[in-house]
């Protein structure tokens, strides 16, 4: 049956070539830990890409809960720590995902720049790779405000007064992302929710899929 | 194995190179090595290293559920605001005299901005040849000071913080599903009319102070505290009799009972 549908489907799409694409390419010896165990180091960016795939799927389970609004939203937490089966640790995986992944981001930014890796031709991989990293710190940022207990309240209330300081565009970036000039509320959070599950996530696979096809385009950096 | 226009894309700075060789690197055929494919060999031996990972992921998890503090209050003047750790070493750096104040661009905005741009554009600051640490001292060298420098503001930051006394101070209740029943009646409501009702409000809401309904103390914790302070509240609130502390405690602990019915 399964047979028989993977057929119809490439009979028409010629689905073979898509998927071999992805799937063979060879793993040299020096990146193979189970040839070099100091080859872990390796490791890092798909572990980094697991965990972002973790934070997604979490994330997804969370927002059926959660509410993002100043009434609700603390509530909601709330009641999904207190009172939804196994959502404190769904809820669990989210919050220490987003800890775990800029642990596994520097790990993996040092992994390459020790080792050189960013230099010709990988320029443009590792400049792709340094705005993952601020996309991914973007949604530390954003995600912290929305259980808006007072650490979450304060914490932004501080990052917003600093986003106001810079220089010429300071009022109009605070007033981007907090929704008012001086009010840290309704607005802020539904923004941040916005921010946190729509803009930043597209960044976030956009990028993503550069950086796979250029590593796909210029394979892994050679051995030392 | 040679793709698109002649590119050859793997480096190797291992094999000495005569004088008429180029900088093209050599590609992964030319290393008689143990190469495997992708799929499905190094895959099946991938996803155990995934596995494990998850497995230690998951433990921390269950160890230590995710905090929850109180429902934000914008108008509690005593919460000392923290960004989340990673933020924290661009915290610190504003306390120091250079980055505050009339210099507060510079270390907003003006360092972070130097090394993080420095960050982006790494391979046309470090455009040599070679690829090894020892042959680019300067990139590693900086590098090194920034990590040092940022592990140290983060610890810095992070070691005076009195991480439960903050928990501790603002618990995760439920605000308005608690009806909070005050006898004033009771003999510790006119002590702590005086001692506590300035900052803890008239309900025992939180005003300057966090709430002291749905709090987690035994008696002589909370007798403890009103005689030594806790925290950023300081000690000597309360300067009465012990009959009266007795009363005190006695009070807040009968506030926080009928709420829990
Ligand atoms: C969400 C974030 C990221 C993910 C999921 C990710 C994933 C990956 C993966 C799976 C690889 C293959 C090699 C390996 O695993 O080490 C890789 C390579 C690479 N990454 Fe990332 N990465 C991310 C962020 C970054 C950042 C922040 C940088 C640099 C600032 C970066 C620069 C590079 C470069 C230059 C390579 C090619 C290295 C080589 O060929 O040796 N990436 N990335």
């Amino acid at each position: 049956m399964l047979q028989k549908i993977y057929d119809w489907i490439d009979e028409r799409i010629d689905l073979q070539p898509i998927w071999r694409d992805i799937a063979d390419h060879e793993v040299p010896e020096h990146v193979n830990p189970a040839h070099h165990f100091s080859a872990f180091v390796y490791c890092f960016g798909g572990l980094t890409f697991f965990v972002v795939v973790i934070q997604i799927l979490s994330g997804m389970f969370l927002t059926m809960y959660y509410v993002p609004d100043i009434e609700n939203a603390w509530r909601s937490v709330y009641y999904l720590q207190t009172e939804v089966a196994h959502a404190q640790i769904v809820r669990g995986m989210h919050h220490w995902g987003a800890s775990v992944v800029i642990v596994m981001l520097l790990l993996h930014t040092l992994r390459v720049f020790f080792q050189g890796a960013y230099k010709k031709p990988r320029e443009l991989n590792w400049m792709v790779g340094v705005l993952l990293f601020f996309v991914m710190l973007g949604l530390g940022f954003t995600g912290y405000l929305l259980p808006w207990d007072n650490k979450a309240f304060f914490a932004t209330q501080v990052g917003l007064e600093m986003a106001q300081q810079v220089p010429f565009i300071g009022e109009q970036l605070k007033i981007l992302l907090a929704g008012d000039a001086s009010i840290v509320g309704a607005q802020t959070l539904t923004r941040f929710f916005a921010i946190h599950v729509f803009f930043l996530p597209a960044a976030l696979f956009a990028l993503l899929a550069v950086h796979f096809i250029l590593i796909r385009r210029q394979g892994i950096s050679g051995p030392l | 194995m040679q793709r698109g226009k002649g590119m050859k894309f793997v480096g190797d700075s291992r094999i000495k190179q005569g004088p008429t060789a180029s900088r093209i690197p050599k590609d992964y055929s030319e290393y008689p090595g143990r190469t495997e494919a992708f799929w499905p060999n190094f895959l099946l031996k991938e996803w155990l290293a995934g596995a494990v990972f998850l497995i230690g992921f998951l433990i921390l998890t269950l160890a230590q559920p995710s905090p929850l503090g109180g429902l934000a209050d914008p108008t509690n003047a005593s919460f000392i605001p923290l960004p989340d750790w990673y933020f924290l070493f661009l915290y610190e750096l504003l306390k120091y005299e250079f980055a505050s104040g009339n210099y507060i661009i510079l270390g907003m905005l003006g360092l972070p901005g130097i090394a993080f741009g420095a960050l982006f554009l790494a391979p046309f600051l470090d455009n040599g040849p070679g690829r090894r640490p020892q042959q680019r001292p300067i990139a590693v060298g900086m590098m090194l000071l920034a990590l040092v420098s940022v592990i140290w503001l983060t610890y810095s930051s992070a070691a005076p913080v009195d991480w439960e006394g903050r928990a501790e101070m603002d618990p995760p209740v439920p605000p308005s599903d608690v009806q909070v029943e005050i006898d004033t009646e009771h003999p510790g409501y006119a002590v702590y009319e005086t001692s506590c009702l300035a900052c803890h409000g008239a309900e025992l809401e939180g005003t300057a102070a966090p709430t002291l309904v749905g709090i987690d103390y035994s008696a002589e914790e909370i007798a403890d505290i009103s005689v030594n302070g806790i925290g950023t509240m300081p000690p000597d609130q309360f300067t009465g009799s012990d009959e009266e502390l007795e009363q005190l405690v006695d009070f807040i602990l009968s506030v926080n009972e009928s709420v829990e019915e």
